[in-house]
């Protein structure tokens, strides 16, 4: 087959197997943005503790940050599938974007205490000098800035953990990756295709999410 | 109105406030002088609680103060603070810094806030200014902004943390002009200031700090020309001295 003619070949798959993708392309979206917002929530909270003066807090957060980034994601969407979801009857999916959550909130929580840190103490002194309560400072004027500055590394992990979810796969989610296996594992002579197939998916995906990040840096740029 | 009794504050081995004693009347302005170094601004920092003391004690309006019990936010409610360096919020726009507490903490409506805001910001000179962010003004405009912001919400006394020191010497006459305005309308303020000429004018009493504690305390008139303690004079001699020096350079 020549170089043309493979194109062509390539590109029929491409056609064909456009259908199915399409909707485990949906799946792949929806796992990315549970785990992601789930992620965040998680991510904002573990961070708290780590800069609260409390050692208890620090303590936790750390624990938790450790374990995450000492242990690979795969073992612990085993953890969440094979020994939580059973006990609490958690479906697949959710067993999933859970197990992407908590991976994602480790290196979430980092970016936020890195972005709360990075925002000048007179920030916080100006407001609780107002009468604000710490909390109330946090969220009206330490937050608000802090976010700004974490949505470069904060579009960087989303990029990680979009492709990340394609751990799912193990854990029965035919998302991407997935239908790639299945169709590699019923045409082993096409297998590298689907496999490719399946990373021009992802691909798109990243390049179209760079974009609007960009978009949104720029937009919230206003007020420097 | 403002009391501390026998305070001491040290970060680590250092002790930067010893035995401190300072009496504030309603309506006073003191000033606060003395080096870099010398513990006028923990002290500052301490009567609101920015900074609490190892010992000793704090009474704002005949109450004592307890940091660890009390309920810090509301009475910091009372006490406006002006920062060195503005500390404006840099995501929120002139009217939207001066609104925030108002509208956030005592639940003031908005319309209501926004047209005492526009009030207080004609007060210090920058009702066309509402609509900017902080980084489009200059230093002395930012500072009046934050005065604006602390009379914003209605406080008994007003510390000021070297309100002038950061900023182009051209600056610092515009808002020097709008603290001795709230002087003579009988706020009751404590301070902190390199600027003599200033203290001079508006302080009821001086306070002159070396080493973390409080060497003199004395009326304006007193403290500039005939000061009491023979290191009160060194400082002022030392400062004064710069000061001419400054203004020969800047008339040359």
């Amino acid at each position: 087959m020549g170089i043309v003619e493979y194109f062509i070949y390539f590109y029929g798959l491409l056609v064909n197997s456009g259908p199915i993708f399409t909707q485990a392309t949906i799946l792949t979206l929806r796992l990315t943005a549970t785990a992601l917002l789930l992620g965040i929530v998680i991510g904002l909270f573990f961070a708290m503790l780590k800069i609260s003066k409390n050692r208890v807090f620090n303590c936790i957060a750390d624990a938790y940050i450790t374990i995450i980034r000492g242990t690979p994601l795969i073992v612990q969407i085993f953890w969440i599938y094979f020994g939580l979801a059973p006990i609490l009857d958690i479906p697949a999916f959710w067993a999933a974007s859970l197990a992407l959550a908590v991976h994602n909130g480790a290196y979430i929580a980092e970016i936020f205490r890195g972005g709360i840190q990075s925002i000048n103490r007179g920030q916080m002194e100006a407001a609780l000098s107002l009468g604000m309560t710490y909390l109330l400072a946090m969220r009206r004027i330490i937050l608000p800035q802090a976010f700004k500055r974490c949505i470069p590394p904060l579009g960087n992990q989303f990029i990680i953990g979009l492709k990340d979810s394609s751990l799912a796969a193990f854990v029965t989610m035919p998302e991407l990756f997935m239908i790639a296996m299945r169709r590699a594992n019923r045409w082993p002579g096409d297998a590298l295709e689907y496999y490719t197939i399946a990373g021009l998916y992802y691909l798109a995906l990243v390049v179209v999410f760079t974009f609007l990040v960009k978009k949104l840096e720029s937009r919230l740029d206003v007020d420097k | 109105m403002i009391e501390v009794r026998r305070l001491n504050k040290s970060f680590g081995d250092l002790q930067v406030l010893k035995d401190v004693d300072l009496k504030v009347e309603k309506g006073e302005v003191v000033c606060l002088i003395g080096a870099s170094g010398s513990g006028k601004s923990t002290l500052l920092r301490c009567i609101n609680f920015l900074e609490q003391g190892q010992s000793g004690e704090i009474w704002i309006e005949g109450r004592l103060v307890e940091g660890k019990k009390d309920n810090l936010a509301k009475i910091r409610q009372e006490v406006g603070m002006v920062f060195q360096l503005f500390n404006l919020f840099p995501h929120k726009t002139v009217l939207g810094n001066v609104i925030e507490a108002p509208v956030m903490v005592k639940k003031v409506p908005v319309k209501q806030a926004t047209e005492e805001a526009v009030t207080l910001l004609e007060k210090v000179g920058l009702a066309d200014k509402a609509g900017s962010y902080p980084s489009q003004l200059s230093g002395g405009q930012k500072q009046r902004v934050a005065i604006a912001r602390a009379l914003a919400m209605h406080p008994k006394v007003m510390l000021f943390d070297e309100p002038t020191s950061a900023l182009d010497p051209e600056l610092v006459g515009e808002v020097l002009t709008v603290i001795k305005q709230l002087a003579r309308e009988g706020m009751t303020m404590i301070v902190v200031t390199h600027e003599m000429a200033f203290a001079r004018e508006v302080a009821e009493w001086v306070v002159y700090m070396d080493e973390g504690r409080i060497v003199e305390i004395s009326k304006p008139a007193q403290m500039f020309d005939e000061p009491r303690e023979a290191r009160t004079r060194e400082f002022l001699s030392r400062v004064l001295q710069k000061t001419d020096q400054n203004s020969e350079t800047r008339s040359a």
